[in-house]
């Protein structure tokens, strides 16, 4: 691996990451990912280990890392299994939002459960008829007195179910189109708050996915995040931070897959030597090394610059999410041709890999929707 | 509840021990130290009882100076003090010295109502430290603990593997404890457990420290000789007579009176 001059901490991170991913995770991955169940021993050993504060300043308990810390652990953490780190990524997801945009008493009241790990958070902006356009958000909030009353449906919600915390993107002016989204903080419990159908998926099959119900659903306008009509803001500020976290998930996903081919490259033996001494081989390894470094590069470069504090960095976030789901579902795709017919099989981590892979190039903006940011930043940038 | 104390020890890494075939000896050289694995158990399970009562938890070790890592690391795994016992004095102690030092070592540290031990160390085998220990300061024992009930009225009550199943034991405070692998799951460090360690102070206590009769330490407290260590031949199979029983007893009988002369 290339020398990123990680300071003190990051390196003490990536470790302890290290050791809970071969420790704890990667022993019971497979079972995971059979079972779907929700991996709560897991959570509570990241939880034990302090992982759930590493980007939460210190005043609420966390450690007061950045973006770059995130994404180091996400790293670690996805070499053994994407599907469990899930659990752990999504909790920051829906906890970005607060961070970024909560007033101190919002911050107060919730990051400490979250840095602690006792509660996970959840960010729902996704519905049945509103994925990669945003502004077809049915899910009504209508104001009445004090507080809010959410109507509708979110579905395909990661953690759905098991997080505590959600932040939910809804409808507070339909008149007013983008501009009339608001987000809210809605704490599972809530009266009028229930959950649907959870999803049986292809790949991440230990982190949940489910659909979350709002039926006349009473929330106080203190959980409003920002001010409302500020929904659209929050959800593509808070993807701006996230988006480098989904990146790391497919980077460790890839580099997983990686290490696990050339291990195997060098046990198996076809025609009287390790198939690793074939240059088809050895070709297939290099490039599934350097493409894997270039997203590592792109990733590190793009969380400094978050937590450096630059201002707009819809760009670079979308470059390295695009980036490193993309060599995700290449790296892993070759790693299963070289394992051939056994990684084929389900005995085998490989294709589990590969499954857990495609969802990278999906999630929080397909790559077609990367494309479109960095496109219009290209053209802004040039009509400057 | 008074300090709830743990020894440990510095083992070479089972994963990766060698005998040098020649000395039979272990060859420690570029072998990763590990804290033993028994007393892991013991470490988590003075965490846990510290988050129940709010006990102070020290854990203790006699050893070289490198030792100090395996300290470290039980500070970052929640313990609050490290205390390392270490002098040119102390080498070459038996299990009995050992014990004798420690438990004196252990006075040191404050007022205890708990000592764990792991059940034995993964290189010596011996089991005999945290019995002698309990031994040298009078206090009760209760050996391969799998799980501590409660403790009520100055009395814990604990559950004691034995091969045909466990006991449920009790045992006044300050009682020692040795702990079996079915006691608990060691917890990772935690991130703030690894930086408070890093900065955390190990107090050294030496041979001065402790008010101890220097004839009863290292070499010269050591009544235990070792006469010789080797590895064992690896047994041979077994011959299986297909023969009627009589036959086959008489060629049984015959084979054991060979191996006499």
């Amino acid at each position: 691996m290339m020398d990123y001059l990680l300071n003190e901490q990051q390196i003490m991170i990536r470790d302890l990451c290290k050791q809970v991913a071969e420790e704890k995770i990667a022993p019971v991955a497979a079972e995971y990912d059979k079972t779907e169940e929700f991996p709560w021993p897991i959570v509570k050993a990241l939880a034990q280990a302090d992982l759930f504060g590493v980007s939460i300043p210190e005043e609420y308990g966390g450690l007061g890392g950045g973006v770059l810390e995130t994404c180091i652990a996400t790293e670690e953490l996805s070499k053994a299994c994407g599907g469990i780190t899930l659990c752990f990524a999504a909790s920051y997801l829906g906890l970005d939002p607060i961070l970024l945009f909560g007033t101190n008493e919002q911050k107060k009241k919730y990051l400490p459960d979250l840095a602690a790990g006792k509660k996970l958070a959840a960010f729902a902006v996704t519905e049945p008829a509103a994925g990669s356009d945003a502004s077809a958000i049915q899910t009504t909030a209508k104001k009445k007195g004090d507080h809010y009353i959410l109507n509708g449906t979110k579905h395909f919600i990661t953690n759905g179910g098991d997080a505590d915390i959600y932040v939910v993107i809804a409808m507070s002016d339909k008149t007013k189109g983008a501009r009339g989204a608001t987000a809210f903080i809605v704490e599972k419990g809530t009266k009028g708050f229930t959950f649907g159908k959870k999803e049986d998926k292809l790949g991440i099959r230990a982190s949940s996915t489910r659909e979350l119900i709002f039926t006349d659903c009473e929330v106080p306008k203190e959980n409003i995040l920002s001010r409302e009509g500020m929904g659209f803001i929050v959800t593509m500020k808070t993807f701006d931070v996230s988006r480098p976290g989904v990146a790391s998930q497919a980077l460790g996903i890839a580099a997983g897959a990686l290490e696990a081919a050339a291990k195997y490259s060098k046990e198996r033996v076809q025609f009287g030597k390790p198939i690793s001494s074939f240059q088809g081989i050895q070709w297939m390894l290099a490039d599934m090394a350097t493409e894997i470094e270039a997203a590592r590069a792109l990733i590190y470069s793009t969380a400094r610059m978050i937590d450096a504090g630059v201002k707009n960095v819809s760009k670079e976030s979308a470059m390295a999410k695009l980036f490193a789901s993309d060599v995700a579902m290449k790296v892993t795709t070759d790693a299963v041709q070289i394992f051939g017919g056994y990684g084929y099989m389900k005995e085998y981590p490989a294709e589990k890999r590969m499954r857990d892979a495609k969802i990278t190039q999906i999630y929080e903006g397909t790559n077609q929707i990367q494309r479109n940011i960095i496109a219009l930043q290209l053209i802004k940038e040039m009509a400057k | 509840m008074n300090n709830i104390v743990v020894c440990i020890k510095q083992v070479p890494d089972t994963a990766d021990v060698k005998i040098n075939p020649e000395t039979n000896t272990l060859v420690r050289e570029g072998v990763k130290s590990i804290i033993n694995p028994f007393d892991m158990y013991a470490i988590e399970e003075a965490v846990r009882l510290k988050e129940k009562t709010g006990a102070k938890t020290i854990v203790i070790t006699m050893g070289p100076p490198q030792a100090e890592a395996a300290l470290k690391e039980a500070i970052s795994m929640g313990i609050d003090e490290a205390y390392l016992v270490s002098d040119r004095a102390f080498a070459g102690s038996d299990t009995l010295a050992t014990s004798y030092t420690l438990a004196n070592a252990i006075k040191k540290t404050g007022e205890f109502s708990v000592i764990l031990c792991g059940k034995q160390a993964s290189d010596g085998d011996t089991a005999q430290v945290g019995p002698g220990i309990s031994t040298h300061l009078d206090i009760p024992q209760v050996t391969y603990v799998k799980k501590i009930e409660e403790f009520k009225d100055n009395t814990a009550r604990v559950e004691r593997m034995t091969e045909e199943g466990f006991e449920i034991l009790e045992a006044p405070l300050p009682c020692l404890f040795t702990v079996v692998k079915e006691i608990n799951e060691p917890r990772l460090p935690s991130l703030k457990g690894i930086m408070r360690s890093k900065s955390a102070k190990i107090k050294l206590l030496n041979a001065q420290e402790l008010d101890i009769e220097a004839d009863r330490l290292g070499l010269k407290g050591s009544p235990t000789q070792v006469v010789k260590i080797f590895s064992p031949e690896r047994r041979k199979g077994g011959e299986i007579f297909n023969c009627a029983a009589e036959e086959a007893a008489e060629k049984l009988v015959n084979i054991l009176k060979d191996s006499l002369h």
